[in-house]
């Protein structure tokens, strides 16, 4: 293919590397390169969603079967399940219509019907994943023997600790409630809990963002400049 | 009407699922796969929708009687649209368009990989610059997010162990830092995971019976 001569591919590693100075140049102060490669990176986003979504959604699932589903009428036995079709594709033009000011309004029925998908959805889903199974997991025996009868201290106090952090922490999201007297205290106790949370996850989102940077060091540095291996 | 209509929609379909999930059977289980495909339409439209509105926004910013001095910008970003898009659409083998050597694949691993991923990595610098704020030990609760992110990060570093390779298994910066992602972690995790499936819960029981309705937008 065209794309693996060298040329080319000598050309996109410097295109690539000339947007990705082009972002790192924010890091003096906001300016009209930086301006220039967000443009650029806003635009492509959006045109590659647009694409991809016409290729793996729109064509697959509306396009393709609505054409076999019209062609019937005219080759072979006539079918007419892909009539259904028409309602996701009318809402679909529905929802462009959001883009004209004066039949907004239109959008809001699509809108209904992936808010209600959603709500339907997510509310069994959250409930039975993460609720049930989160509790499920929670209330377990804490005091822990192995198969001789050997007690486990130091597992049951692993257990312990996540039986009390969970509990503390709920606690803490009880809001109906002032945080004062055993309840406050319990409160409090579930709020270090949270804060290590937080600080742990932190510190993966550091570490997540510093493998990225030394991803795009290790491209400046080994394929655009040669300077290391 | 313009209002009626819409919360019915959301009323009808949001019990259906609710159903399906208690009554797996004919008819709501064929109705919420049926559901499940137009979902996936509608949701393809509105990601049109918002990449339409993108171009339009660019394009009266840059067309606009007012002349501030990043209107180009607003051409820079429809002129990338385009490219990518006429390109996907037409000069990259239809449906294949993603297949590594294509035209459209040039661009994604030319243009948008180093974009994306440079525009994430800076975001190292400002956590850098956040966690100066935040790791002050100011009080007891500021200090355990310290501690804790400090043994996370140096854990998951080769540094980490090098650091603590003198001392006995178990007591490692790595093992330190799998025993605060394992238990005291997983604790806070499911207190907060909790919290957001009742809380996800009952705004969806909101939304469903048509007691929220801020989605309809005004009028």
């Amino acid at each position: 293919m065209w794309m693996e001569h060298p040329g080319w591919v000598l050309f996109g590693t410097w295109v690539a590397a000339l947007f990705t100075l082009g972002i790192a140049t924010f890091l003096y102060k906001d300016n009209p390169v930086y301006k220039f490669c967000e443009a650029v990176f806003v635009g492509i986003s959006a045109g590659y969603w647009f694409v991809s979504y016409f290729w793996q959604t729109l064509l697959p699932k509306l396009g393709y079967p609505f054409y076999a589903g019209v062609k019937t009428m005219f080759v072979g036995p006539a079918e007419w399940g892909w009539l259904v079709l028409l309602i996701p594709g009318t809402l679909g033009v529905m929802m462009l219509l959001r883009l004209v000011p004066k039949a907004g309004w239109i959008a809001r029925w699509p809108l209904a019907f992936i808010v209600g998908y959603t709500a339907g959805l997510r509310l069994i889903t959250f409930l039975q994943s993460n609720a049930m199974t989160q509790l499920q997991n929670s209330v377990q025996p804490v005091v822990r023997y192995d198969a001789s009868g050997q007690f486990l201290g130091w597992e049951s106090f692993n257990i312990l600790l996540v039986t009390v952090g969970t509990f503390a922490g709920l606690f803490y999201f009880f809001f109906s409630q002032e945080h004062k007297g055993v309840f406050g205290r319990v409160a409090r106790v579930g709020t270090w809990f949270l804060m290590i949370t937080f600080g742990a996850a932190f510190g993966y989102t550091v570490m997540g963002r510093m493998s990225l940077l030394i991803g795009r060091l290790d491209f400046l540095l080994a394929d655009w400049l040669h300077l290391i291996r | 009407m313009r209002r009626e209509i819409p919360t019915a929609i959301a009323f009808f379909v949001g019990i259906i699922c609710i159903i399906q999930f208690f009554i797996p059977h004919r008819p709501f289980g064929t109705l919420v796969d049926v559901f499940s495909d137009w979902f996936g339409i509608v949701a393809a439209f509105a990601i049109w929708l918002g990449a339409l509105n993108l171009l339009k926004v660019s394009l009266e910013r840059s067309f606009s009687k007012k002349k501030t001095h990043d209107r180009w910008y607003g051409l820079v970003v429809a002129a990338s649209f385009f490219l990518i898009f006429i390109i996907g659409m037409f000069m990259s083998g239809g449906d294949q368009f993603q297949v590594p050597g294509s035209r459209f694949d040039y661009l994604y691993v030319n243009i948008y990989t180093p974009l994306s991923s440079t525009m994430f990595a800076l975001l190292a610098f400002f956590v850098a610059s956040a966690s100066y704020r935040a790791f002050r030990a100011r009080s007891w609760e500021a200090t355990l997010l310290l501690i804790a992110a400090f043994f996370v990060m140096l854990g998951r570093a080769p540094i980490g162990d090098q650091l603590t390779g003198f001392m006995p298994e178990g007591y490692r910066l790595s093992e330190v830092a799998n025993w605060i992602m394992t238990y005291p972690q997983v604790a806070g995790q499911r207190a907060i995971m909790i919290g957001i499936a009742l809380g996800v819960a009952s705004a969806s029981l909101r939304l469903i019976l048509g007691l929220e309705r801020s989605y309809l937008g005004g009028e």
